[in-house]
């Protein structure tokens, strides 16, 4: 199963943010490259959502989502700007 | 509207399915009647979430297929080994409630009223889905914006929105690739998307054009680098991918 | 309150076909999906090796044909994973841990198995010894194909999948539990599939 991108996860990051995340732009802590978050590398069929930097593979956000409730980590980015 | 960010709850919302319509032996466009829709951009998507009786819960995206002031529709293609699909596609009928979440995205979004650039549009299997939402949109809003739909299936019955896309002939041109057979007599592209065909159909760099890309992950891949190699900016490249195999 | 789908019934459980061998909320499939964190490593075997580690420096390690020249063994399995599918059955072709933490002669209360990728998962040292933990090189008769964490991964069956941490390349021991990767977002420490220990808290 192919990996898909940053706008798989629109609607769960429209949930967590409260607003529209795909165009927003992320910049990766591993290797600094700055893009939309729709261009996140997205493996969904996992425990959680993975997402990843597509230049240098470094995981940039995770989210848990169980019990009702969504956790997300955002160590992987040095900065997310939303549009 | 077109690129403001509108800040706005996003819920879960009960749509009653209005009509199915069989586009394909495997694809079938399901319109919505959803009374708190907020309208939606070309491009974006839904994600649509199933409750079965012992409470569990599936939930997919699926990109909308109408444009911009028509009822909301999306198109699913059947996978044989899906969860979702084959019930959307065969048992979910007009009448049936279904849970949806939407309209998502503003990346891969193309608002007419905003263009000006040529648009390049290409497209793998079921990624024909939000394109043809673009066309509709361009269509109803009577823009000059040129356009051009680079559409990749294994055959010609494959193709969804067959003759709507024909209709799109005389002001976008359409060129299709046929990844596995060919009618007899077939003149057009046989074979994946290569880069030759890409430096045939795609608008040249110069024209300073937007590119979208849609389809099975790696037709996005080999498409939008090739555009990329054709000199096409990578920030008007977009793309959206649905993974795969399963497609051309 | 979401309204109930009209005849939509998700994946079918087969339990009344294996009473006893399925754990509560899961199904069994007949494929085997592949759920993965991130991109699928390609390590040559000339270039893998395992690993024993603590307190900071190898205690042993393996190369690939030292490991193979261990004792294996075929191990038939059932697995569970925590998105709730379970496959009955399942062969492999492994090197059981104990063998691994004999030669090592280490002592420990935690493993924290380490992963090509970066990904690690924790477990309770009696629950990797005892004959309940395998370093699987083999899956139905073939060699373990990369999708499925080949050259080699972790094969715990008694604990949710997750556990079995694909693309393995070693343990390090710990005095703690230390929390792997999806330990860390919430997801249990432990991770029995007859009590559901899915999340941290159940």
């Amino acid at each position: 199963m192919d990996a898909l991108d940053g706008n798989a996860i629109g609607g769960v990051l429209h949930e967590v943010f409260g607003t529209e995340m795909t165009a927003a732009t992320a910049t990766c802590a591993s290797c600094g490259a700055t893009g939309p978050v729709a261009l996140f590398t997205v493996f969904l069929r996992a425990p959680g959502i993975v997402a990843r930097c597509r230049v240098c593979s470094a995981v940039v956000m995770v989210i848990v989502s169980a019990k009702g409730m969504n956790c997300v980590d955002l160590r992987g980015l040095a900065r997310l700007d939303a549009a | 509207m077109a690129g403001t960010a509108v800040r706005r709850r996003l819920t879960w919302q009960v749509a009653t399915v209005a009509a199915v319509f069989d586009e394909t032996a495997t694809v079938r466009t399901i319109e919505l009647g959803a009374p708190d829709w907020a309208g939606h951009r070309a491009g974006q998507h839904l994600d649509v979430r199933l409750t079965a009786e012992n409470g569990y819960t599936a939930e997919r995206s699926y990109s909308i297929a109408s444009a911009p002031g028509e009822p909301v529709a999306i198109t699913v293609q059947r996978l044989d080994d899906g969860e979702v699909s084959p019930y959307l596609t065969t048992e979910l009928r007009a009448g049936d409630e279904l849970e949806v979440r939407g309209p998502i995205g503003g990346y891969f979004v193309w608002d007419a009223d905003a263009a000006a650039s040529p648009l390049l549009l290409a497209a793998g299997g079921s990624g024909i889905v939000p394109l043809r939402s673009i066309l509709r949109h361009r269509a109803r809003s009577g823009t000059a914006v040129p356009a051009r739909l680079l559409y990749s299936v294994r055959s010609l019955p494959d193709v969804i929105y067959r003759s709507e896309l024909d209709q799109y002939a005389a002001s976008a041109s359409v060129t299709y690739a046929l990844t596995r057979q060919a009618p007899p007599g077939w003149t057009g592209h046989r074979g994946r998307v290569n880069a030759a065909l890409l430096a045939d159909v795609a608008w040249p760099a110069g024209r300073d054009p937007v590119a979208y890309v849609c389809g099975p992950t790696s037709f996005v891949e080999t498409v939008a680098e090739g555009l990329v190699s054709l000199g096409y900016p990578p920030p008007q490249v977009k793309t959206e991918r649905f993974g795969g195999p399963g497609g051309p | 309150m979401s309204p109930i789908s009209r005849g939509f019934h998700g994946r079918r459980s087969e339990e009344a076909a294996a009473p006893g061998r399925v754990p509560p909320g899961q199904y069994v499939t007949h494929d085997f999906p592949v759920l993965s964190a991130g991109p699928t490593p390609h390590v040559p075997t000339g270039a893998w090796t395992f690993s024993i580690r603590q307190a900071g420096e190898v205690v042993k390690s393996w190369t690939w044909q030292e490991m193979r020249a261990l004792p294996a063994e075929t191990v038939t399995a059932d697995i569970h994973c925590v998105t709730r599918w379970s496959k009955l059955d399942t062969q492999w072709e492994a090197v059981s841990i104990d063998t691994l933490l004999e030669q090592a002669g280490a002592e420990a209360a935690f493993v924290l198995a380490f992963s090509d990728g970066g990904y690690s998962t924790n477990l309770p040292i009696d629950d990797v010894t005892g004959g309940r933990a395998w370093l699987a090189f083999g899956y139905d008769g073939e060699p373990l194909d990369p999708e499925h964490g080949g050259p080699a991964r972790l094969l715990v069956p008694h604990l949710y999948f997750w556990k079995s941490a694909k693309w393995v390349r070693g343990l390090e021991l710990l005095d703690q539990d230390e929390p792997g990767f999806w330990e860390t977002y919430g997801y249990h420490m432990y991770g029995d599939p007859w009590q559901e220990q899915r999340y941290a808290g159940d």
